[in-house]
């Protein structure tokens, strides 16, 4: 049996629903993305339903402490197209054995929530490092980023509390959405402009003093920097190449 | 002005470098009043240099003119190098505008004695002062405690800094007095002394008052210069052993020394940074820290070095093999903390998920613990039966074959043929 769903946390919450008013013998959830029909499996449409999958988010709540429901939640941020059915498993597996049974790691799914979330955890501390605000004329700190797992959500609580006087914009050019914060409280938005400059604001945009903030910072990244103890390897292990592009210091001046 | 900052900027980044420290962690410190900044409690590394070391803070010094001459340190009277003073406005605004990008996590801010301790440990205050009062800051702020400051401007100090630190510099006293005769580990004692009662004075109070401000919430750190003088490594981590009880502190970096200067002293330009003992020591010191080892168990007078072609965990258990293999399913955990491959975090899924059934080894694998490692200590539930006992030698053999060191550029244990 396939059940197929939007990919909202809402459809794979019904899902679990669903499965527990049918019960049928085994089950793969799939999104629609993904979905190939199959001429000896039998296939069911999830249609979202609000109150269905409150229900089962207040089962999970009650059964799952703080920390993993915030790991299940950063499964659910991580978008692979396999976590969709471990969670889903996960949660029939916790609803259908007494309290505790999350602590099973010798479980595949249970496994997999906690390894996939410490990934989104990673990536959203590197978000939190990574990002370089650039000064804009209008006097907003302005930067573009498209991390790999959608972790915008997890990061708005730290920039919002650490940079309390000083308008932002931290936008996802990946899918295509920011937050940004007024002073007063942070709203999600999103900016109809050609994507080269979501990218890189080109130098009338930038606020005088940024070109000169940017060169003392890259002067002073090159100075605190020990030759002798160059270590190539375990540089690029903790800065991945793939996130230089975000990096000031990392840009030729 | 931008030139002239600059070039104060590359010279005092340069010579703070070869302090260790630029851990962010620990404080808890909230942003009040809607100002900038706050502390995040596990610390955030925003950018790493080519050398692999974590960015985390404005490391920077005040000024590198220096009346003390110590023969390991960049900045030494004797040598003959640039020199530059900040001004407090500029390391204020350095500071602001570098967080309000989110390019560092706080400041580090050190210094170079000018004229007298009390005179440096002033300054120091002032930019510190400027920055939490007028700048509306509660980012992260580690402060070098100058040595034989007065009690009044270190405490002070206490009030508005994170973490403060003050260093060993060499892991004995002798080692010290050969270096910088014009220093002692006595008066760091009575620094490091001061502020840790300072702490505990204050959580007393916080206890009954609940307004008393924060006393250096991320407490204290200290830094020993490793490879400079001949302590072995049993002197060295007994030092930083005693340390950790006796200050509380809550790191304790070690600094293989870089060659900067032709004294005789020492070893000469040109050698290599003692890179692989470093790491060998940081590895003994998580074991101290993490892992419930004692120090004596590491490091004794039958083994007064560790060993370089493998890590001090196995090399413990290969001398302990009394102890091994050890059954997983039953183990205490503290055990299973001591198993070579095993780490804090797979221990902790191990004990949790045991409850559930008896493990086997693709669980362990899948877990995450070096399974290739551990399997020469443990049981689980599908161990194949084994007759034969290996030796330590041979163990130690068998997990160096299939393990390259980074730090060994070529496998000198076999010749390549073709």
């Amino acid at each position: 049996m396939i059940y197929v769903f939007d990919g909202s946390l809402e459809g794979l919450l019904t899902a679990v629903f669903e499965y527990f008013e049918r019960k049928p013998k085994t089950v793969l959830l799939q999104t629609e993305k993904v979905f190939q029909p199959d001429a000896f499996t039998e296939s069911l449409k999830i249609v979202n339903n609000r109150a269905k999958a409150d229900r089962v988010w207040n089962g999970l709540q009650k059964r799952l402490d703080k920390q993993w429901r915030r790991r299940f939640y950063c499964a659910y941020l991580s978008e692979l197209p396999e976590i969709f059915n471990s969670l889903f498993q996960f949660s029939n597996y916790i609803f259908n054995h007494p309290a505790g049974a999350e602590k099973n790691f010798g479980n595949e799914h249970v496994l997999a929530i906690a390894q996939i979330a410490t990934k989104v955890e990673r990536e959203k501390h590197r978000m939190e490092a990574f990002i370089r605000f650039q000064h804009t004329a209008d006097g907003m700190f302005y930067c573009g980023i498209d991390p790999d797992f959608n972790v915008l959500p997890l990061i708005v609580k730290h920039f919002k509390d650490r940079y309390a006087d000083q308008q932002w914009i931290i936008y996802d050019l990946k899918r295509r959405y920011g937050l940004f914060y007024d002073l007063l409280s942070v709203t999600e938005i999103t900016i109809e402009l050609n994507a080269k400059n979501l990218k890189q604001p080109t130098v009338q945009q930038l606020n005088g003093t940024e070109e000169m903030y940017a060169n003392l910072w890259k002067d002073y990244f090159k100075s605190t920097n020990i030759e002798s103890r160059k270590n190539t390897k375990l540089h690029v292990q903790h800065v991945p190449k793939r996130y230089w592009k975000y990096l000031t210091e990392k840009q030729l001046s | 002005m931008s030139e002239h900052l600059r070039e104060k900027l590359n010279i005092l980044a340069d010579a703070a470098k070869y302090d260790v420290s630029c851990s962010s962690s620990g404080s808890d410190r909230k942003n009040t009043n809607k100002g900038v900044g706050n502390g995040h409690s596990s610390g955030i590394c925003h950018t790493y240099t080519e050398d692999g070391r974590c960015v985390s803070l404005l490391k920077i010094l005040l000024t590198n003119h220096c009346i003390f001459d110590c023969a390991y340190c960049v900045s030494r009277k004797s040598n003959d190098i640039e020199r530059a003073a900040f001004t407090v406005d500029e390391v204020v605004e350095l500071t602001m505008n570098f967080y309000r990008r989110n390019y560092i996590e706080g400041l580090f801010l050190s210094s170079g004695i000018f004229k007298n301790a009390d005179f440096t440990m002033e300054r120091l205050l002032r930019v510190v002062k400027k920055l939490r009062l007028e700048e509306n800051y509660n980012g992260y702020i580690h402060l070098k405690t100058i040595p034989g400051a007065s009690d009044e401007l270190i405490k002070e100090a206490g009030l508005y800094a994170d973490r403060m630190s003050i260093n060993l510099e060499m892991p004995t006293e002798s080692g010290l007095k050969l270096l910088a005769p014009e220093k002692t580990h006595g008066e760091v004692i009575r620094s490091l002394d001061f502020v840790q009662n300072q702490v505990v004075q204050f959580k007393d109070e916080k206890k009954l008052i609940k307004s008393v401000p924060k006393f250096v919430p991320a407490g204290q750190s200290t830094q020993m210069v490793i490879g400079a003088t001949p302590e072995t490594d049993k002197d060295i981590m007994y030092t930083a052993d005693r340390f950790y009880k006796s200050f509380a502190l809550r790191r304790v970096y070690y600094s293989g020394y870089i060659p900067i200067s032709n004294d005789t002293r020492m070893p000469v330009l040109g050698t290599q940074p003692p890179l692989l003992r470093e790491n060998r020591l940081y590895q003994t010191d998580w074991l101290m820290r993490f892992y419930g080892f004692n120090v004596r168990e590491l490091l004794n007078d039958a083994n007064p070095h560790l060993d370089i072609d493998i890590d001090p965990k196995l090399s413990w258990a290969l001398r302990n093999l009394q102890h091994f293999p050890i059954d997983i399913n039953t183990a205490d955990y503290r055990m299973i903390l001591r198993v070579p491959g095993i780490g804090v975090g797979s221990a902790n899924k191990i004990v949790q998920a045991r409850k559930f059934g008896k493990l086997h080894i693709y669980q362990l694998k899948n877990i995450g613990i070096s399974y290739n490692r551990a399997k020469h200590f443990i049981k689980c539930a599908d161990t194949p039966f084994q007759l034969k006992d290996y030796q330590a030698t041979q163990i130690k053999g068998f997990i160096l074959a299939e393990s390259n060191s980074k730090y060994l550029k070529t496998d000198n244990n076999q010749l390549i043929l073709f």
